[in-house]
């Protein structure tokens, strides 16, 4: 069967950076108060200070940031996350990223292979596309973003 | 014109896995609570049920199902729904109509039956929802979130795992206390750590269990509560439901991000904090008087903050606190006398409401074993899903 690639939630990210950078997580930009909005909100400005009249307009996000905090899911987590109830289970990492620029806190799982051993609050991750799973039936790969240490200290 | 309202009666059904439905376990607290305050229930203009999401549209309407489940009167009806802060704002819809006067007494119930394991969001594919896309797309559950702020407390503020059991022990030595409880049994610190990690560094005794359980109060205008030879009263004299203010910085159930900072500078202090500012500002009092306090220890470390957020101590002493016995029975300011969720579990819509039932216990000196001497006033902090603050004063 031929394999689909298809984003786990539309317009969120692309893995076509604007400027070749490769895959960006993508929010929204209120142009008229520089409100930025992760995931996309593209009916209204939440600033509640916002001037108005406001365009929101896609943006790509910081591609790095600051680990504020990380844990792992040592039990399986209920639907509507898919996971093979017949194969034993493998805890994912969560880590919550402070991105350099928007000064937001984005919830991502990383790359696999990561533990919380392996991360540090404080550490600079920078974000990668992965998969988050792969439906047998339909031949579709969801792709997600992931957290990857870039190496840099806290 | 005083704005406090009498709390005439309190009651509960005890917590546990009963298997029953949710509207068993609230009518049985709602007739506790009427017992209590010595009136029928025909005697009540008003009921205010706190909804669950769970039982289908019976706790969607929970207000009508308990008022039919205790027989249809044609008292007026209210059903509110705001996740973990639900009983919160049953009280506080109860309060406005008792001090608008449009009802002289108002029963509160709130009750559920919840399912083992994990919370879940509600059924179907509804990728507009939040709630629904932190499961399908980061398989978070509630104790990652809790998780995250027990790690990120470690690294700011030092914080240990020994200090997050410390809260646990001394939760479970209150809950032993209390026939209401689900978990009766001390707990020590060695059985903590030995407790298998759910989502690190929290282990299994860290987390709250899901529970069955129900709350109910009677609530009244003082007028109400002097006419019926009770002069001096339990006094609800706050009840706190703010949101949260833009932008929010610390990232909360059930969201994926925090609000960007790129627009508005964040203001000090934090969402939980401002709960109880309001809750102190409305009463007229400060931390420095009260005599206990119940808060939302969905984990041992979101105790420890809670602590800094109602103002115990200063931001990143929590821990310090504990330490010291300082919130232990016996200390300086009990949390928790009742046991807490550690030792009662949750059963969302009830929670908020049996807050309140046990610093009511607690200001009429019926508290037994774990009772606080001489018990002036007492604080309740809680936080719903979505933006949802929680949070009663209560005096004596
Ligand atoms: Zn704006």
């Amino acid at each position: 069967m031929e394999r689909t690639r298809t984003p786990v939630v539309s317009g969120w990210f692309t893995e076509d950076g604007p400027d070749g950078a490769g895959f960006r997580l993508l929010g929204t930009r209120c142009s008229a108060c520089a409100a930025v909005f992760f995931p996309r909100e593209d009916a209204y400005c939440r600033n509640p200070h916002c001037p108005g009249d406001g365009l929101l307009a896609e943006v790509p996000l910081s591609p790095r940031g600051r680990v504020w905090s990380y844990t792992d899911g040592r039990y399986r987590p209920p639907a509507p996350y898919v996971s093979d109830p017949e194969a034993p289970w493998e805890p994912y990492t969560l880590v919550a990223v402070e991105l350099e620029a928007e000064g937001m806190v984005v919830l991502g799982q990383t790359v696999p292979g990561v533990t919380v051993a392996d991360l540090a609050v404080g550490a600079e991750v920078e974000v990668v596309g992965g998969v988050l799973n792969e439906d047998p039936d339909t031949g579709t790969v969801w792709t997600t973003w992931r957290f990857r240490p870039t190496g840099g200290s806290a | 014109m005083s704005a406090d309202i009498a709390v005439l009666g309190a009651g509960m059904h005890p917590w546990g896995k009963w298997g029953r439905s949710f509207v068993e376990y609230g009518r049985a607290a709602a007739r506790t609570a009427l017992a209590d305050a010595g009136l029928e229930w025909s005697d009540v203009r008003s009921i205010v049920g706190a909804d669950t999401v769970r039982s289908g549209y019976p706790g969607y309407v929970a207000g009508a199902t308990f008022a039919q489940a205790l027989g249809w009167q044609g008292a007026r009806v209210t059903s509110v729904y705001a996740a973990c802060a639900s009983g919160a704002q049953a009280i506080g819809a109860a309060r406005a109509q008792i001090l608008a006067g449009l009802a002289d007494v108002v029963l509160v119930v709130g009750a559920d039956a919840a399912p083992k394991g994990f919370f879940a969001p509600a059924g179907g594919d509804r990728p507009d929802d939040p709630d629904w896309l932190r499961f399908r797309v980061l398989g978070a559950t509630n104790p990652a979130y809790f998780g995250l702020y027990a790690r990120r407390r470690m690294a700011v503020y030092g914080d240990t795992l020994e200090d997050f059991a410390q809260v646990k022990v001394k939760n479970a030595a209150a809950g032993a206390l209390n026939p209401l409880a689900r978990y009766r049994k001390p707990v020590t610190a060695e059985e903590v750590a030995d407790s298998a990690v759910v989502a690190d560094p929290l282990r299994l005794l860290d987390i709250c269990a899901t529970s069955d359980g129900g709350a109910a109060l009677v609530l009244s205008s003082m007028d109400f509560a002097r006419s019926r030879g009770v002069a001096d009263p339990v006094r609800i004299r706050a009840v706190s439901t703010v949101t949260p203010t833009y932008p929010r910085t610390v990232l909360d159930l059930p969201d994926i991000a925090t609000d960007s900072v790129t627009a508005v500078r964040p203001a000090p202090g934090s969402f939980r904090a401002s709960i109880a500012r309001a809750a102190y500002e409305e009463a007229g009092l400060g931390p420095g008087d009260l005599s206990l306090a119940e808060v939302y220890d969905l984990s041992t470390a979101l105790e420890l903050e809670w602590y800094e957020d109602i103002g115990l101590c200063a931001e990143g002493e929590g821990a310090k606190l504990v330490r010291e016995g300082a919130t232990a029975l016996g200390g300086r300011v009990p949390v928790n006398t009742s046991g807490g969720l550690a030792s009662f579990g949750e059963a969302v819509p009830a929670q908020a409401i049996a807050q309140v039932c046990e610093l009511t216990w607690q200001l009429r000196g019926t508290a037994g074993d774990r009772q606080v001497p001489g018990a002036r006033a007492g604080i309740t902090a809680n936080q719903g899903l979505f933006g949802h603050g929680s949070a009663v004063v209560a005096v004596r």
